[in-house]
């Protein structure tokens, strides 16, 4: 167990991506069986110990500690788990048991009963030191937050063993905690878990900006971008799962997906609602903020089904009738793929079709003329190419539309992490909400952190500290005086935004150091782009 | 016979001795000021006298440039103050001159703390416990949670990090004042003789120590070292210096913070700290509480940090305590 909050500690001080992995596989080269096959576990999320509640633990330092001062402390540090581990009372005997290794504490948390708890847990707090009980506590209540995500947590598993991520991400699906047949093959060489089986999530195969190439369209096929989300519909043996594109089960959102697929298979779609876009070419799909209402949703209420009806449209097809399809070359998935529609429901199953054009320059002006919201750009993708995992150099490339372009203005700069911690290289910036001759003020509209060079950010960071006018610990606020070309996908209402709209990946385009702030763009050019 | 204490008040910008016409750490400049120790919250310029210790009159000269009215007092010194009021000086243990004074009056004694701490501390002798009617203590470190690690601890994990990154520099935030020369003598105490790289902003204060008998080793100025050389070794900055675009002149530092509020994760991330090392110059709270004790006061009265739990402490053991809401003291040197 010390190992294990040692690691969860250290994490809590590391920001950069990379220092997290280099931790996380450390740490699992380390660490024998089965306490690190635990920590994958606890680190993705995989675990659950009802009995052990957030109040609880308040139960028992209210046993233990005046409750006064336990509500003082309580208030200062801001987390009930941190105030418990740090006030946790040393046993009055001293206790000669070792501490208990991850394994033990799961087991136990694992066996406690809302009856046993307040005896039982106090016994594993007194043989713990405070980062001890610190990691104890977070376990046991679910609320680890290590900044570390389950994808982060595979890929430093992966980089442990020297194994491929799209394996370990697609045997990972079928396995329980502590996943030893996982660590078997991975560490010691074991064959790999059957999966073929289960209803598992399999990598998505994915693409590579287009950027200046031009592709010949006798080898390559095109076909539209849908502004929905990725989706995996998988059924073996008769069970359907739905996986989004990192692989989390959203078969809870979408139940009438899962209802809806007639035959075993593994399909490659985008899940979109029906909206009031009709005709066109996206024949009825919303627009992706009709969508965001569907999304994590744990329960969906028969109005929710009915007002925001989902549908997959379909791209390809990796496995059917329990024949895997993906070292098929596109050509003959998309036949297997146009056959099996028939079979498949109408009010749930469309084809995303393709689009024909003579050569590359006509595709362009195709491109230029998409207005329809749902569309986010053109897929190109090799014909001969099989179904591989991942972004492969030459298969499949993602051609978006033109971003959308506002210019803003500069109202606050944080100081990045890692290798930025010294530089102000995140940016709010806004729009005026009228006349900015006539008193107007800035509404705040997006935050960006991307699109300039280095020399770029050191010029804009000298900007930020000449021009401070307020500072908020690590945020400081500018004069209004520095012009951003904000590049953007597409904005859409908002509740949670004082300016009223959020945008979808803004990007710094260029920095106008020559445009007056006053002739930036109002909040009313940028609502008129709103297409909800 | 006046009330008992009635020639001590508590006003919000000090402690006033009324017969004397003295203050003790004023917030702002009066005539006659006693001063416990140099942290700029205490030791305030532009007073007519200031009477304090050789080296915390030393750290005030430093810092406002003249030493016009000081009045110098040994630790164990008795000076008479006029209208039947003595102030004796006491260590206290929290950074070098610092010191808690003892002030008599009609057989009523007096202790105030200043800042202090109970800790073995290689650049000031420690503090003393000093029997009293009335305690006036600090309390910043005042809530249960605050248990300070032994600093051999905190001082192992700083030299394993630099061991384990001998590509970069380790830089250590510690305050200019006391905690930067306490970390440095406690390297040295540990055995590491390498040279230690200093913020500009430290070196006068490093010199001062050394010519009070603070043995410091070899420190040399980041401004004046080639960047490679720092790698794998430590540097000492003020606080506020960390993050600052001064950084960038060092090899891919490891942001470390010497400070009693590293004890909180919470506030360890809040200002990026990588290795957060809980090492305070303040009492924590078994410290405050066994001082307390010690002392056996008849009343206790609190001047600045987290009052109300060390109140409530006072309240649960059957003691009696005041909190004096003084302005103008903060946490900065902690
Ligand atoms: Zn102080
Ligand atoms: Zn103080």
């Amino acid at each position: 167990m010390q190992h294990f909050a040692a690691l969860l500690d250290a994490l809590t001080y590391t920001t950069g991506r990379n220092a997290k992995l280099r931790l996380i596989a450390d740490y699992l080269l380390a660490t024998p069986d089965p306490d690190r096959g635990w920590a994958m576990a606890a680190l993705t999320g995989g675990l659950d110990f009802p009995a052990v509640k957030s109040s609880t633990v308040r139960a028992l330092m209210h046993e233990r500690v005046d409750p006064v001062l336990w509500s003082l402390s309580r208030d200062f540090v801001g987390d009930t788990a941190e105030t418990a581990s740090l006030l946790w009372p040393a046993p009055a005997t001293i206790d000669v048991t070792p501490p208990p290794s991850l394994d033990e504490v799961v087991g136990r948390l694992s066996a406690m009963t809302r009856q046993s708890v307040m005896r039982d847990l106090p016994l594993l707090l007194d043989r713990l030191d405070e980062p001890g009980r610190y990691a104890l506590i977070k376990l046991a209540t679910g609320a680890l937050r290590a900044g570390v995500s389950a994808r982060l947590a595979r890929t430093a598993f992966a980089l442990a063993f020297a194994v491929p991520i799209d394996e370990v991400e697609e045997y990972w699906h079928g396995q329980q905690p502590p996943y030893a047949p996982l660590f078997a093959w991975a560490a010691d060489g074991a064959p790999p878990p059957r999966t073929d089986h289960l209803p598992l999530f399999r990598p998505f195969m994915l693409a590579h900006p287009l950027e200046e190439t031009e592709v010949d369209l006798a080898d390559y096929v095109a076909e539209w971008k849908w502004d929905g989300i990725r989706v995996q519909l998988v059924r073996v043996n008769g069970e359907t799962r739905a996986y989004s594109r990192s692989g989390d089960d959203i078969s809870a959102s979408f139940p009438e997906m899962v209802a809806a697929l007639p035959v075993d298979a593994v399909l490659d779609g985008e899940l979109l609602v029906r909206g009031s876009h009709q005709g066109g070419e996206s024949g009825g799909a919303a627009s992706f903020n009709a969508l965001q209402q569907r999304l994590g949703r744990k329960t969906v209420s028969k109005a929710m089904l009915a007002n925001y009806p989902a549908f997959v449209r379909l791209y390809d097809v990796m496995v059917l009738d329990g024949e895997d399809l993906r070292p098929l070359p596109w050509t003959e998935r998309r036949q297997r793929l146009e056959s099996l529609m028939e079979h498949l429901p109408a009010s749930h199953f469309d084809l995303s079709p393709l689009v024909e054009a003579p050569d590359f320059a006509a595709l362009a002006a195709i491109r230029e003329g998409a207005r329809d919201e749902a569309i986010e750009g053109l897929m190109l993708k090799r014909r001969d190419s099989p179904y591989v995992s991942g972004r492969r150099v030459g298969l499949w490339y993602k051609w978006k539309r033109d971003p959308l372009l506002v210019d803003c203005v500069l109202m606050y700069a944080q100081r990045g992490s890692g290798k930025r911690s010294s530089f102000y290289s995140d940016y709010t910036f806004g729009c005026w909400d009228g006349d900015p001759d006539q008193g107007a003020d800035l509404l705040p509209v997006g935050k960006a952190y991307s699109g300039f060079t280095d020399e770029e950010l050191a010029l804009l960071d000298k900007h930020v500290r000449q021009n401070t006018t307020q500072r908020f610990g690590p945020v400081r606020e500018t004069t209004r005086s520095l012009v951003f070309e904000v590049a953007f996908d597409s904005v859409h209402t908002s509740k949670r935004h004082k300016s009223g709209l959020a945008m979808r990946f803004p990007r710094i385009r260029r920095i106008r150091w020559d445009k007056p702030a006053h002739e930036a763009d109002r909040i009313d050019a940028l609502r008129a782009l709103i297409k909800d | 016979m006046s009330a008992p204490f009635s020639w001590i008040r508590p006003d919000p910008h000090g402690i006033r001795i009324l017969p004397a016409n003295a203050w003790i750490d004023p917030a702002r400049p009066v005539d006659r000021a006693l001063v416990t120790h140099g942290h700029a919250d205490h030791a305030r310029g532009g007073h007519g006298e200031t009477i304090a210790t050789p080296a915390t009159l030393a750290i005030m000269k430093l810092r406002y440039a003249t030493s016009a009215g000081a009045i110098p007092v040994e630790y164990g010194e008795t000076v008479a103050l006029g209208g039947g009021v003595s102030a004796t000086y006491i260590p206290a243990g929290h950074v070098l001159g610092s010191a808690q004074i003892l002030l008599e009056h009609a057989g009523e004694r007096v202790v105030i703390t200043g800042d202090y701490k109970r800790r073995a501390d290689p650049t000031c002798p420690p503090f003393e416990v000093t029997p009293c009617d009335v305690f006036i203590t600090e309390a910043t470190f005042g809530l249960p949670l605050f248990t300070h690690p032994p600093i051999e601890e905190e001082i192992a994990k700083l030299l394993a990090r630099m061991g384990a990154e001998p590509d970069r520099c380790v830089l250590v935030g510690a305050y200019a004042l006391g905690k930067a020369q306490r970390v440095i003598a406690e390297l040295r105490q540990a055995g590491h003789h390498a040279p230690i790289y200093l913020h500009g902003a430290m070196e006068k204060m490093c010199h001062l120590y050394e010519d009070f008998g603070v043995g410091l080793g070899e420190l040399r100025l980041v401004a004046d070292t080639p960047k490679d050389e720092m790698r794998g070794a430590i540097v000492v900055c003020p606080p506020s210096a960390l993050g600052d675009r001064w950084s960038r002149r060092l090899p891919d530092p490891v942001t470390a913070m010497a400070s009693g509020w590293m004890r909180v994760r919470q506030r360890a991330r809040q200002r990026g700290v990588e290795l957060p090392l809980v090492i305070s110059d303040h009492a924590d709270w078994h410290e405050l509480t066994r001082t307390v004790e010690e002392v056996n006061p008849a009343e206790t009265w609190i001047t600045h940090g987290r009052e109300e739990a060390l109140l409530r402490w006072h309240q649960l053991h059957q003691r009696r305590a005041r909190a004096l809401a003084l302005v103008g003291y903060e946490d900065e040197d902690d």
